[in-house]
């Protein structure tokens, strides 16, 4: 059961073949023995939880239950939902409870989804292997000295535990992909605009997206189905007609049914840079897209390498802004002593952010300097249209975009740490589809064995152009047709 | 040498909105702390801002009205400074694309001694909206600071001219000018005692035909007129000294202390923010187009100028009476509306330039708390017309209005003010008078026309002023005559 696709446990409830409190009861039981050692929730709150799993059975029983009524559900900590605490993996909000709840909250909840808990992660999603969170680490499912990735390490862990049905994550650099990558599972970074960003604890505004972390593609299509919409408290949400994202999957039934697709693989995805036993695993996935009837296109998006500088100019000069509301003022964290004004901003934000946070607080704030902003910001954002060029020339060859998700396996936990540029090259391939905004996605496509690693999952990414999400997912659907990466589950009591 | 001292201004408007130019949050003055604050306000994680359009409705309607450019596409920007009472960190403004770019506004200047009244165009920079923050409290919880938000994203306009005024009259007269003009076009109160119309004054001094301008020091938070041109004319005076002394001027920002009438810095300019602005990611670029222009347009109430020129076509007034009429919207209604009642254009005219609004100025009242309404003073200028009183007999009535004692014709009645208009009455007072006044007479017709005169003014003595004087210089006339 625990391994069930969203439409299969959908099914059973509405067959009353399974209450919603018994299966919330079941995940929560899971959490109960993993978490612990996992680490990937931060927040429980059993009555909460199954309060909603018996209002989601009486819903079924009234028979008008949707897709994900009574399903359980893990929330990156980055939602705001109304009375849980909402920490974004930071002190700063340790003590935190949100009195309201983000548009995603409340779309799962009118979904009659239930809420098992808020998942780990980076603090204030600045991270690519959970380490920076203030709440500790999380163990990969796959090998307990691995992390998940970040900065939706905790999401990503629950699901691979199976501690949850389905997740949600954000992703401004590729915090969904990556973690999906390194804990092998299905994760979507919709076009930015599909998703309202209301009550999602803002990062970097421009990059910032939030989109489903599940089992499989079919899982995330369901996920979207309720996350993606437009909102009139977010100024960038796009106002587009509701899409079922579903509404591709299995489309045509034959044995070629990605005949006359057209996928461009670039070449600075393949680059110096890629763990060779990864390079196997992706070349072996695009083998099976052939024999589904796809055309290999070369191609090359030349601007690639600058994705990374530009990101980390980017998206610190807003998040050190976005931060700037964490002052101890009005909540928050505040220093317990201090002399004046001036101190207590000092103290409280010194005390209540972690070493990376600061970090980019710094870089944001010295590259939006006077006598700098030229220089790093306004430069930076002329390559970011320079980068979104080079994907617009590339979909005038191809349908899709293929390559890898992350440059290697998950790393061991401490390994990064200390070398921040390592770390942030972990989003080498992720980070220009937020720079376009262009909706990307990672699919499990195998095992890879490093040294003294065990084998550990590999992410195929797919990037779409815009608002293309439900072929891309019916492109990740039909290679999970043929291949059951997306259902291997990790040996807990071994990891 | 002589001096010159040059001044620019920063308007900050509250707009009239129903609601925060980024939150759906009520803006009511006065309401207790921090119940008009949604998490909008109080910047919770995770809140977004949509940009209010009433408020976009506002900016366009002042580019319009002062024949500005108005920018088919602004950008919102950043911008970042820690303070308690600045919820996020940073405030939602303009940078370096502003709604309203260049644009003019015309001013009266009183005058001023033997310097006779002229007019002046004022240059504005640009204007722009922001979002207001909100307030420090003092004192409210012994030893503790406060923070109320509910002034927190209240929407402004702030308004920038170019360094054009040279004195402190015409700052003043333009502070007067643009406070009446957004008014008048229904974007702000006006209130200036709860802060809805603030002035930051740029003044610097440099001697006369220089070109360049000096060190310029900002009076912040001016908010009357008069304590405007206080700060002013001492600011402008301590310049001066300071330089003479030997001294120089730092740029800073200064404070007025209206108990001493002085000014003193506040924090000098070297030490101030670097507020990092960049273009707010949260909020898509405003876009205005021709359609959106032309619907506000047809908004528009008429502007002072086009009523001014239609004042001086219909009712044939002149330039002086159309401008003082047009000085505020609040004045011209009250015309207007006298002129409807039945009163003579010109005669209203007078009246509204002449005695109503120096009754106003002398109570510190506006027109629109005139103790006697625009049809009471029509009933009253239409007894004048059809020669029931006479115009000075029209004066005391209108002091007995002002006090309350009723209608014109109730304190005409009560008075006993009305006209003789039977002639028989006049011509047999005219007789008597001639009686008494012969030698008078003889020096009339011996050719002393002054003499004709003073018989008018013994014949009105006797009537005690309710003669007609048209009709008694006709009747004398034809009796001198005979």
């Amino acid at each position: 059961m625990i391994n069930s696709s969203l439409k299969q446990l959908a099914s059973m409830l509405q067959a009353k073949k399974i209450s919603s409190v018994e299966l919330t009861q079941s995940f929560l039981t899971r959490i109960t023995q993993y978490n612990p050692s996992i680490n990937a929730y931060i927040a429980l709150d059993e009555a909460k939880t199954l309060a909603q799993a018996k209002a989601a059975d009486v819903r079924i029983a009234a028979g008008n239950a949707t897709a994900l009524t009574g399903i359980p559900l893990a929330q990156k900590d980055i939602f705001c939902a109304q009375g849980w605490k909402t920490t974004c993996g930071s002190k700063m909000l340790a003590n935190f409870i949100a009195p309201y709840d983000a548009h995603v909250i409340t779309q799962f909840d009118q979904a009659g989804a239930v809420n098992l808990g808020k998942t780990n992660m980076d603090e204030f999603a600045m991270g690519s292997s959970n380490e920076t969170s203030y709440f500790g680490g999380v163990k990969n499912p796959w090998s307990f000295d691995h992390v998940p990735g970040g900065s939706s390490g905790g999401s990503a862990a629950a699901v691979a535990a199976r501690l949850c049905a389905a997740a949600t994550g954000t992703d401004t650099g590729g915090s969904i992909r990556q973690p999906a990558s390194l804990c092998g599972l299905t994760g979507l970074k919709p076009s930015y605009g599909v998703v309202s960003r209301y009550g999602m604890i803002a990062f970097a505004s421009s990059l910032d997206q939030a989109g489903p972390m599940a089992k499989s593609a079919e899982d995330c299509a369901l996920m979207m189905n309720v996350m993606a919409g437009f909102d009139e408290r977010d100024s960038t949400s796009l106002q587009r007609d509701k899409e079922d994202y579903s509404r591709e999957l299995n489309k045509p039934q034959t044995d070629q049914p990605l005949l006359g697709l057209k996928i461009g693989l670039p070449k600075e995805f393949f680059a110096e840079g890629l763990d060779e036993s990864v390079a196997q695993v992706i070349t072996a996935a695009i083998d099976v897209y052939k024999k589904l009837g796809a055309q290999i296109i070369d191609i090359s998006l030349p601007n690639t390498g600058l994705s990374i500088p530009v990101y980390y100019v980017l998206a610190p000069a807003e998040a050190s802004s976005n931060l700037s509301r964490y002052d101890g003022v009005r909540y928050g964290h505040r220093a317990a002593e201090y002399a004046d004004l001036n101190d207590m901003y000092n103290k409280s934000r010194a005390e209540g952010f972690g070493a990376e946070v600061k970090r980019r607080i710094l870089i944001g704030t010295y590259v939006l300097s006077a006598g700098y902003y030229d220089a790093y910001y306004l430069k930076a954002q002329q390559i970011r249209r320079l980068i979104a060029h080079d994907f617009i020339e590339a979909f005038k060859q191809c349908d899709v975009i293929m390559g890898p998700a992350a440059p290697s396996t998950a790393f061991k936990a401490g390994e990064k740490v200390d070398d921040p540029v390592a770390m942030y090259l972990q989003d080498i391939y992720t980070i220009s589809t937020n720079l376009a905004g262009l909706p990307g996605m990672s699919l499990p496509a195998g095992f890879a064995q490093t040294k003294d690693a065990p084998a550990l999952p590999v992410g195929l990414q797919i990037i779409g152009n815009y608002f293309d999400e439900a072929r891309m997912l019916n492109v990740a659907h039909q290679y999970q047709q043929v291949t059951d990466w997306h259902q291997q589950m990790p040996d807990l009591k071994r990891a | 040498m002589e001096w010159e001292v040059v001044i620019g201004l920063e308007t900050h408007t509250q707009l009239q909105t129903n609601t925060k130019i980024f939150s759906g949050a009520p803006i009511k003055y006065g309401a207790e702390p921090n119940t008009q604050a949604c998490e909008v306000s109080i910047a919770l994680p995770g809140v977004l801002p949509v940009l209010n359009k009433q408020a976009v409705e506002c900016a366009i309607k002042f580019g319009l009205a002062i024949n500005a450019e108005i920018a088919p596409r602004s950008v919102f920007a950043r911008k970042n400074y820690f303070y308690p009472d600045l919820p996020k960190g940073y405030q939602i403004s303009q940078f370096e694309l502003p709604v309203v770019g260049k644009g003019a506004v015309t001013i009266q200047v009183p005058a001023q001694g033997k310097k006779p009244a002229y007019e002046k165009v004022i240059n504005i920079t640009r204007a722009h909206l922001e979002e207001d923050a909100g307030k420090s409290v003092h004192g409210a919880v012994e030893g503790m600071s406060g923070i109320d938000l509910n002034r927190a994203g209240t929407p402004l306009l702030e308004i920038v001219t170019e360094p054009d005024m040279r004195s402190a009259a015409e700052a003043v007269a333009y502070a007067k000018q643009l406070h009446e003009l957004v008014q008048w076009i229904g974007i702000c109160d006006g209130n200036m005692q709860e802060g809805s119309f603030r002035c930051d004054v740029n003044v610097s001094v440099r001697h006369k035909g220089s070109e360049k301008l000096g060190t310029r020091r900002e009076i912040k938070n001016l908010n009357s007129f008069k304590f405007m041109q206080q700060a002013i004319e001492y600011e402008t005076r301590w310049q001066i000294e300071t330089l003479e002394d030997g001294g120089s001027i730092h740029q800073a920002t200064v404070l007025f202390n209206p108990d001493t009438g002085e000014t003193r810095a506040m924090r000098s300019k070297e030490e101030a923010n670097d507020y990092r602005y960049f273009p707010d990611p949260d909020l898509l670029p405003l876009m205005i187009s021709a359609e959106d222009k032309a619907r506000v347009q047809a908004s528009m109430p008429e502007l002072p100028e086009a009523m001014k020129a239609r004042f001086e076509a219909e009712y044939g007034l002149s330039s002086y009476d159309t401008g003082a009429l047009t000085s505020s919207r609040g004045l011209a209604d009250y015309f207007v509306a006298a002129v409807k009642a039945g009163a003579e254009a010109k005669q209203a005219a007078n009246w509204v330039t002449g005695n109503v609004s120096a009754k106003l100025n002398a109570e510190d009242k506006s027109i629109s708390s005139s103790a006697v309404a625009a049809e009471a003073l029509a009933q009253l200028l239409q007894r004048v017309a059809d020669g029931t009183i006479s115009n000075n007999a029209a004066k005391e009535v209108f002091e007995a209005m002002w006090i309350g004692e009723g209608n014109a014709d109730a304190i005409i009645e009560a008075k006993g003010l009305k006209q003789m208009s039977d002639s028989g009455a006049v011509e047999a007072i005219i007789d008597e008078v001639l009686t008494a006044n012969a030698a008078m007479v003889e020096e009339y017709k011996a050719g002393k026309e002054k003499a004709f005169n003073a018989l008018v003014g013994q014949i009105m003595k006797a009537s005690k002023g309710k003669a007609n004087p048209a009709q008694v210089n006709d009747l004398l006339m034809k009796k001198l005559k005979a």
